[in-house]
């Protein structure tokens, strides 16, 4: 695959992420009928028991919450072991490997061939930090791929999280779609006048060049959003709508939270 | 005679190296319908950002209803709030004006940022999207709408907040024939408070619609006025503004034949 059609693919791909997102987020599941509101504060809470908690098993009993979660939410179990767990697996594997060497401990093993040893602290260090960050990574995908972006955004203002900033991360996630599509507009102009294929030099000042070009495109944009902005009244104060209403299923989940995030400090401490 | 809503006096203004508006002069009533005709790079959406107080002039000066529109005086809150809540500009490429999360969030923008209260806030934005036909998109983020369906959020992000002047640019660019038709439709019978309209355009047949007098613009010049059927009578100066062309074509005897090419009148 040429470079052209490879950045086509990528870009194609971003873009499709984004929809399946806002398509489920849409879906008719248990964490998509829940208050933005309930489920930031829910998810985040037992995001930090698994990050806190000193067994094992509770941690394991956060992620299998989550995994159920996720059942009950119409996310599927393939997309998330496919761009979570094994990422994080991998990802956090790297970092964790050591671990099991170099934690003094018991030693309940010796490596075959290398001769090293291994600690029973360091296994347990490693499989603390594996399982925290497999759950904490599912927690905040469920959150993300089960509430459209726009109220993700207007709950966090419920934890105080300053208005600016709020607002600055829902203008950056809309043109982030924007110059997506431009850049695949781009790419896909270019390809359609190619034959063959780039050499390593060409691919290099293709890429510089676009980049390029997508830089001043969008500070030509951020100049002119920001003018639309002045124009409606914008005078560095942002000021939004926060609505939200509460069902009794919002409620029954609230005490739900209540008691896994409870039960997980008092048995994880 | 009562002061004019804009007076724009000896104004020039450039983008670098680029002379945008030259040395133009130019008196808009209050209550009127008014068209800047012009090709493009002739000046008109330039002059529609000095209107609005984005953009000042290099050279001479606008005034709103006999005050000296500035920098400076738009930093003082009374001020910039009494003319941004008179004046609205409805932008030529939408992206640019639909930067909130949703339809119902960008028609709420100008009124919040203006201080309505909310509760009046979200009376008024369902009222608007009720008129313009856009509730069932009211929690659509904008990436998923058509860009006619863009064009109609943002004439309601700027019809929400009542403005007397509404500036409009280009205001059916890159609509396919029935949304445009749709939008002029709409412009023609929309009976909100704007009393004065500004509208540039290069699109002939749509002016006796939207205007009662028109001024056509030529390399940052104004370089005719008058009412738009006196205007679009000459033929000459509209083939030397690049607002018609001329047309070829064959007649069966092998004939080839042109003339001046122009459809004044909306079908």
């Amino acid at each position: 695959m040429s470079f052209v059609e490879r950045t086509l693919s990528n870009l194609v791909n971003g873009m499709e992420r984004a929809l399946y997102a806002e398509d489920l987020a849409k879906a008719d599941g248990l964490l998509q009928r829940l208050d933005p509101r309930i489920k930031v504060i829910g998810l985040l809470s037992l995001l930090i028991v698994s990050a806190t908690a000193h067994r094992l098993w509770v941690i394991g009993v956060v992620f299998a919450v989550a995994v159920s979660m996720a059942v009950m939410s119409r996310v599927s179990l393939a997309v998330l072991a496919k761009r979570v767990w094994v990422a994080i697996l991998l990802f956090t594997g790297v970092i964790a490997l050591p671990a099991p060497f170099i934690v003094p401990g018991r030693e309940v093993m010796r490596l075959p061939l290398l001769d090293w040893g291994v600690t029973a602290q360091g296994l347990a260090s490693a499989c603390y930090l594996v399982a925290r960050v497999e759950t904490a990574a599912t927690l905040s995908v469920l959150l993300i791929l089960c509430t459209p972006w726009n109220h993700v955004l207007k709950a966090l203002r419920v934890l105080k999280v300053p208005v600016v900033l709020v607002v600055t991360l829902g203008m950056t996630y809309r043109y982030i779609l924007l110059l997506l599509q431009t850049a695949h507009d781009m790419f896909e102009s270019r390809r359609s006048r190619m034959v063959g294929k780039l050499e390593g030099a060409e691919r290099r000042r293709v890429a510089a060049a676009s980049a390029g070009v997508l830089m001043s495109k969008s500070l030509q944009l951020s100049g002119e959003v920001y003018r639309a902005m002045l124009s409606r009244g914008f005078r560095g104060e942002v000021y939004v709508l926060d609505e939200f209403q509460t069902s009794t299923i919002d409620w029954i989940m609230l005490a739900v939270f209540v008691m896994l995030v409870s039960g997980g400090f008092y048995f994880g401490r | 005679m009562s002061v004019p809503v804009f007076e724009v006096r000896d104004v020039t203004f450039r983008y670098h190296e680029v002379t945008a508006l030259d040395g133009l002069s130019i008196v808009i009533q209050a209550g009127k319908r008014v068209t800047l005709l012009g090709a493009n790079g002739s000046g008109k959406s330039t002059l529609l950002r000095l209107l609005d107080g984005l953009a000042f002039p290099e050279k001479g000066s606008v005034l709103f209803c006999g005050e000296l529109l500035t920098e400076a005086r738009l930093q003082e809150p009374e001020f910039a709030y009494q003319f941004r809540r008179r004046v609205g500009l409805v932008f030529q490429n939408p992206d640019v004006q639909l930067f909130s999360p949703t339809v119902f969030d960008e028609v709420a923008f100008g009124p919040l940022q203006l201080g309505r209260p909310k509760e009046e806030v979200r009376r008024q934005v369902a009222q608007m999207l009720e008129v313009m036909k856009l509730t069932h998109l009211k929690d659509r983020s904008p990436h998923h709408l058509s860009t006619g369906e863009k064009k109609r959020v943002t004439l309601a992000s700027v019809l929400v907040l009542d403005p007397e002047v509404l500036l409009l640019d280009e205001p059916t660019a890159a609509l396919d024939p029935k949304s445009a038709s749709q939008m002029i439709d709409f412009l023609v019978g929309w009976r909100g408070g704007a009393k004065t309209v500004i509208t540039t355009t290069h699109q002939l047949d749509i002016v006796e619609d939207i205007a009662d007098y028109c001024y056509v613009f030529q390399t940052g010049r104004v370089v005719a006025e008058g009412e738009p059927s006196q205007v679009l009578r000459e033929t000459a100066l509209l083939e030397r503004t690049n607002l018609i062309h001329v047309h070829r074509h064959v007649h069966p005897s092998g004939e080839v034949h042109s003339h001046p090419h122009v459809h004044p009148h909306r079908h």
